[in-house]
C-alpha cells in the first residue's frame, strides 16, 4: 500500500458515497434528459434531431453537481491541510481527487449516456461513440471543475459559483464531443472531433494540477 | 517606463494627469471618427446599417484587449506579487464586461437589419464574444464572493490565467464548430477588403475606444488604489 494508491482508494470511497455519489449524479442526468423534450415539444423527428446535443448538455451539467464538496470537506475538516503535509505535492493529491471524481461521477455518467441518447432518439449505431466520448469528455469535466471548485473553496457561495466559471470553459469540450457524435451520425468524418476533444482532456489533465493546488494554497493559507 | 510606473507613487502622479489626457485624446478620435463614418456614402449592400460597424467593431477589438490586460496584469500579480498590478486586474475586469456587453448589444442591433434576427449563431465571432462576456462575468463574480481581499486576489489571478489559456482554445473551437454546421456563411468569410472610406473611421474610432479604455483603465486603477489607501486610513485612525 504507497500513499499514493491509498489515497485514491479514500477519494473514491468519499466520492463515492458523497452527497449521494453516482446515484443523484445520473438521475439528475436523467432528469435533464427528460425536461428538454418536454419543453421543446414532442413532434416528430424535433428531438431526435438533437438527442446528441440533449445529452452533452446533461453530461456538462450533471458532472458539475460534486463539484462543491470535491475540495470543501477535506478543507472544512483539516484533512488537506494535513495532506498538503504529508510525502506528496499538492498537485498529486488534486489530480488524484479529480481522477476519483471522473471515477465516481463521470464514469457511470459515460454508461448512462447512451441509454439516454437512445432514448431521445439516437441511433444505436451511435451508442459506443457516445459512451467514449462522454468518458473522454468527463476527463475534461472533472479535471477543469476540479479547478473550479479549488478556487471557489475560499468564497461563501460555492456551487453556483463553480458553475459560473466553469461552465464557459468547458465550451470546447462540448463543441468538440457534440460535433463527433452529429457527424458520426450523418455519416460524415466524426475522427477530429473525437481527437480535439482527446487533446482538450489531456491538456486539461496536464496543466489544472497546478491551478487547483495554487487554489489550495491560496485557501490554506 | 513599466518598472517606474511598478512604484505606487510614481504611477498616481503620472495617471493623475495621464488619465484625463488620454481622456481628451479618445474624445477627439472617436468624434473625428464617427464624423466621418457619418459622412461615408452607404453601403450598396447594407445600406445605411454599415455604420454600425463603426461603434460594433471596435468595442469587439476592445474586449479581446482588455481581456489580454487582464491576464497579463493578472500574471504579473501572481508572479511578481505586486499590488499595483492586482489593483489593476482588478480595475479592468468590469471594464472589459462593459465593452464585450457593448459588442454584443451592438452587433445584436446590426443583426436585425442585416440578417432579419437579433442574434445569429451561424456568426463565430458572435458567439465567442458572448463566452468571452461569460469569463469577466465569472472572474467578477469569484472576486466579489470572496471575502479575504488578498485570498480573492490570489483566487481571480489564477482564474484568470486558466481563461487567458483557454480564450484561444474557445476561439478556435467555436469557429471549427460554425464551419461545421454552417454550409455557407451568412457573412462573407473573409470577405471583401474593406474600402478605405469605411477603414479609415473605423480605424480612428478603433483608436478612440483604445484610448478610452486605457484613460478609464487609469482612472478606475486610480480609484481602486485611493480606496485600499482609505481603509487602511480608517483602520489606523480606529487604533490610534
Amino acid at each position: 500500500m504507497t500513499p499514493l494508491s491509498t489515497l485514491f482508494r479514500r477519494e473514491l470511497s468519499l466520492a463515492w458515497a458523497r452527497g449521494g455519489g453516482p446515484l443523484l449524479t445520473v438521475g439528475f442526468f436523467a432528469s435533464v434528459c427528460l425536461m428538454v423534450p418536454l419543453s421543446i415539444g414532442a413532434a416528430p423527428g424535433r428531438v431526435s434531431a438533437v438527442a446528441g446535443g440533449i445529452t452533452w448538455v446533461g453530461l456538462a451539467l450533471a458532472s458539475l453537481l460534486s463539484l462543491d464538496r470535491l475540495f470543501e470537506r477535506d478543507f472544512e475538516s483539516g484533512a488537506l491541510d494535513l495532506l498538503n503535509l504529508g510525502p506528496l505535492p499538492l498537485e498529486t493529491i488534486c489530480a488524484v481527487k479529480c481522477a476519483a471524481q471522473w471515477l465516481a461521477s463521470c464514469a457511470p455518467l459515460a454508461l448512462a449516456a447512451p441509454v439516454a441518447a437512445i432514448g431521445l432518439g439516437a441511433k444505436v449505431e451511435t451508442a459506443g461513440l457516445i459512451a467514449l466520448t462522454a468518458a473522454i469528455g468527463g476527463v475534461a469535466f472533472a479535471f477543469v471543475g476540479g479547478a473550479g471548485a479549488a478556487l471557489a473553496l475560499v468564497s461563501r457561495r460555492g456551487g453556483v459559483l463553480i458553475a459560473l466559471i466553469v461552465l464557459p470553459l468547458l465550451t470546447p469540450p462540448v463543441i468538440f464531443g457534440g460535433a463527433a457524435i452529429a457527424n458520426f451520425a450523418a455519416g460524415l468524418p466524426w475522427t477530429t472531433g473525437l481527437i480535439l476533444l482527446t487533446a482538450y482532456a489531456l491538456a486539461a489533465v496536464a496543466l489544472t494540477p497546478f491551478a487547483m493546488a495554487g487554489a489550495c494554497r491560496n485557501a490554506l493559507s | 517606463m513599466i518598472a517606474t510606473l511598478a512604484n505606487p507613487l510614481k504611477f498616481m502622479a503620472f495617471s493623475r494627469w495621464a488619465a484625463p489626457a488620454l481622456g481628451v485624446v479618445a474624445a477627439i478620435l472617436i468624434g473625428w471618427g464617427l464624423a466621418l463614418g457619418l459622412a461615408a456614402p452607404p453601403d450598396y449592400q447594407q445600406g445605411e446599417t454599415v455604420r454600425i460597424m463603426f461603434v460594433h467593431v471596435p468595442a469587439a477589438w476592445v474586449s479581446m484587449l482588455a481581456y489580454a490586460c487582464l491576464g497579463a496584469a493578472s500574471f504579473v500579480s501572481l508572479v511578481f506579487r505586486h499590488a499595483l498590478a492586482d489593483a489593476a486586474a482588478r480595475a479592468v475586469a468590469p471594464l472589459g464586461a462593459m465593452f464585450t456587453a457593448m459588442a454584443l448589444i451592438t452587433g445584436s442591433l446590426w443583426g436585425r437589419p442585416m440578417w432579419g434576427a437579433w442574434w445569429v449563431w451561424g456568426d463565430a465571432r458572435l458567439v465567442s464574444v458572448l463566452v468571452l462576456f461569460l469569463l469577466f462575468v465569472g472572474y467578477i463574480a469569484l472576486r466579489a464572493s470572496i471575502e479575504d481581499e488578498v485570498k480573492a486576489a490570489r483566487a481571480a489571478e489564477i482564474l484568470a490565467l486558466i481563461g487567458l489559456i483557454n480564450l484561444p482554445v474557445i476561439k478556435f473551437s467555436v469557429n471549427w464548430w460554425n464551419t461545421l454546421h454552417q454550409g455557407e456563411s451568412i457573412m462573407r468569410a473573409g470577405g471583401p477588403a474593406l474600402a478605405p472610406v469605411y477603414l479609415l473611421p473605423l480605424l480612428l474610432v478603433g483608436a478612440g475606444y483604445s484610448a478610452a479604455f486605457g484613460a478609464l483603465w487609469l482612472a478606475r486603477t486610480r480609484g481602486e488604489v485611493w480606496r485600499r489607501r482609505g481603509a487602511g486610513l480608517t483602520l489606523q485612525t480606529a487604533l490610534s
